[in-house]
């Protein structure tokens, strides 16, 4: 049985070059980038190329770059970190009704401290339209955040357009490019934002390494009390050969990014024409054209997402899905239900994302599959036995 | 997702007694497609026993597999044994379930009582009285990462 990984959205292999960079700081290599002896110096050193190689592949300046532990933790970092650093300002935040639950829930637990959040909506694409922004913006607004790619249904927002509106309103805006950073061209000085988290493993670094970019000048209340690391704004000792491995990772991205981009682009282009033909009664969620490039996402009729996972599994393919019964939370996905999606559509949902290790072989393989497998969910499925008999 | 027992995964992949009866005797119809877990159960009774029990499921691979074994459990019971068949029972002979399913996949006991009740209600028979429920629709969650979306609406 073929075993074909194409869950990138969840967690991507570690490269080998990675593993290489990495290696000297997991056996003989020691020091705290801290320490003033050699060993600590030539930690310092290759963390700092590290912070280099990171902020090229953002188009920022080093200095701007704080290094954190996940993507969690850099959209908690962005959040709570701008809104408490201006809460003289005002305490009303904007988020996107898409956002990853780290920005949600982040917004939500600063209303503790009097925040108040809103959401702005999106269309059923899952896009947010700039004008949507800049009329929820108030006098008492401190932060905007929008993510430039979503997870879920792989829709890229238009950070720009969105940045040109909290500027013009003197607003703080954070984007969080976890999953976007590393495999879509992203530059800080076009998007425009204020601060932009970022995530090593979506782009074939180790797990535990992660970056909030800040432009300079931009305060910030850190969320770690302790040490001088990262420039005062994130206490702790630095995960520093996951750091350095997001390095090597960051260089690797940058230098491979067009053919990833196009290789990728086919194989989920083949998937979203494929499979809404092949199997009846389903719907791609997310933009068709403006999305993450390996990113293949849908809404199958009549069944639930989870049964659909434990049979592909069973052949051999590892999906994801977003339905309620494979949350943890068994509640529908928030950005389905934001996009208009119907709730009982919503529970069949299946995400394929793709990586540079999948082959045209391997996505030819889940179209033999899967007709198959949504046959015999069906087949047992109250809710298409109605829809036969018309009674849906 | 969570980690089933080999019996889950058995009965979710081989589940038995799938499918409808024509003209069954009873019907019983639990959970809906909204909230993640949907079955329906038909049976045909013969004297006051379950002549046969087939069932269709929306739903997770507990529900299915859930589904599956309380059509086995009933199958040939009188029905006030059935009546007896309870979630807890279910759960157990399955080798037992994730937590998080337990409530909200485990209707399988449910739905069978009702196609009981309805073939009793159906055949002027008096109502028998339901074992332990499921309460399905009481359980909330109060885990406090989950409530993101509950922030101001659009």
């Amino acid at each position: 049985m073929p075993d074909i990984y194409m869950d990138h959205i969840s967690a991507n292999p570690v490269l080998p070059e990675v593993k290489q960079a990495m290696l000297p700081y997991l056996e003989e290599r020691v020091g705290n980038p801290s320490s003033l002896h050699k060993w600590g110096q030539a930690a310092r050193d290759d963390v700092e190329a590290a912070r280099e190689k990171v902020a090229a592949l953002i188009g920022a300046d080093p200095s701007e770059i704080i290094f954190t532990s996940c993507g969690t933790e850099s959209n908690n970092l962005a959040v709570k970190g701008l809104a408490l650093a201006n809460e003289k300002k005002g305490k009303h935040i904007l988020c996107s009704a898409v956002e990853h639950t780290s920005v949600l829930s982040s917004a939500k637990a600063l209303k503790r401290f009097g925040f108040e959040t809103e959401l702005v909506p999106v269309d059923r694409l899952g896009r947010v339209a700039p004008e949507d922004v800049q009329k929820r913006i108030r006098p008492d607004t401190v932060l905007v955040s929008v993510m430039q790619a979503n997870n879920e249904i792989g829709t890229i927002e238009p950070i720009a357009e969105i940045s040109k509106v909290t500027k013009e309103r003197g607003v703080l805006f954070h984007t969080d490019a976890v999953a976007s950073a590393g495999n879509i061209p992203v530059n800080v000085k076009t998007l425009g934002a204020d601060a932009l988290s970022l995530s090593a493993n979506q782009f074939y670094g180790p797990p535990g390494a992660a970056a909030l970019w800040l432009r300079q000048g931009t305060r910030l209340t850190p969320l770690l009390d302790g040490g001088f690391q990262e420039d005062n704004r994130r206490a702790g000792l630095e995960n520093f050969p996951a750091v350095i491995g997001m390095g090597k990772a960051a260089e690797l991205a940058l230098a491979d990014m067009p053919h990833r981009m196009v290789y990728l682009q086919n194989l989920r282009d083949k998937m979203i024409q494929v499979i809404p033909s092949i199997v009846p009664h389903t719907v791609q969620t997310g933009h068709p054209s403006e999305r993450l490039p390996g990113h293949a996402s849908f809404c199958i009729g009549f069944i639930e997402g989870e049964g659909m996972l434990l049979w592909l599994d069973d052949s051999g393919i590892a999906a994801s899905s977003v339905s309620a019964c494979t949350s943890k939370a068994l509640k529908t996905s928030h950005v389905l239900l934001a996009t208009g999606m119907e709730t009982a559509l919503a529970q069949g949902s299946v995400v394929f994302s793709l990586g540079i290790k999948n082959t045209e072989d391997d996505v030819d393989y889940v179209f033999e599959g899967l007709p198959r497998i949504v046959d015999k969910l069906r087949k047992m499925s109250p809710t298409y036995a109605k829809f036969l008999k018309g009674v849906v | 997702m969570p980690a089933y027992s080999d019996k889950v995964m058995d009965h979710f992949k081989n589940p038995r007694n799938v499918g409808e009866i024509e003209n069954a005797d009873g019907v019983g119809e639990v959970g809906n497609p909204i909230c993640g877990d949907m079955m329906t159960f038909y049976i045909k009774v013969e004297g006051d026993r379950l002549k046969d029990i087939k069932f269709k499921t929306f739903g997770c691979g507990a529900a299915i597999a859930v589904s599956s074994m309380t059509s086995e459990m009933g199958m040939g019971k009188t029905m006030e044994e059935a009546m007896l068949i309870t979630p807890q029972g279910v759960a157990d002979e399955l080798g037992g379930l994730p937590k998080v399913k337990f409530h909200c996949s485990n209707l399988g006991a449910d739905a069978l009582h009702l196609a009981i009740d309805d073939y009793r209600k159906k055949n002027n028979l008096p109502p028998l009285v339901h074992g332990e429920q499921a309460h399905h629709d009481e359980e909330t969650d109060d885990q406090s990462w989950d409530t993101a979306v509950d922030v101001v609406e659009p």
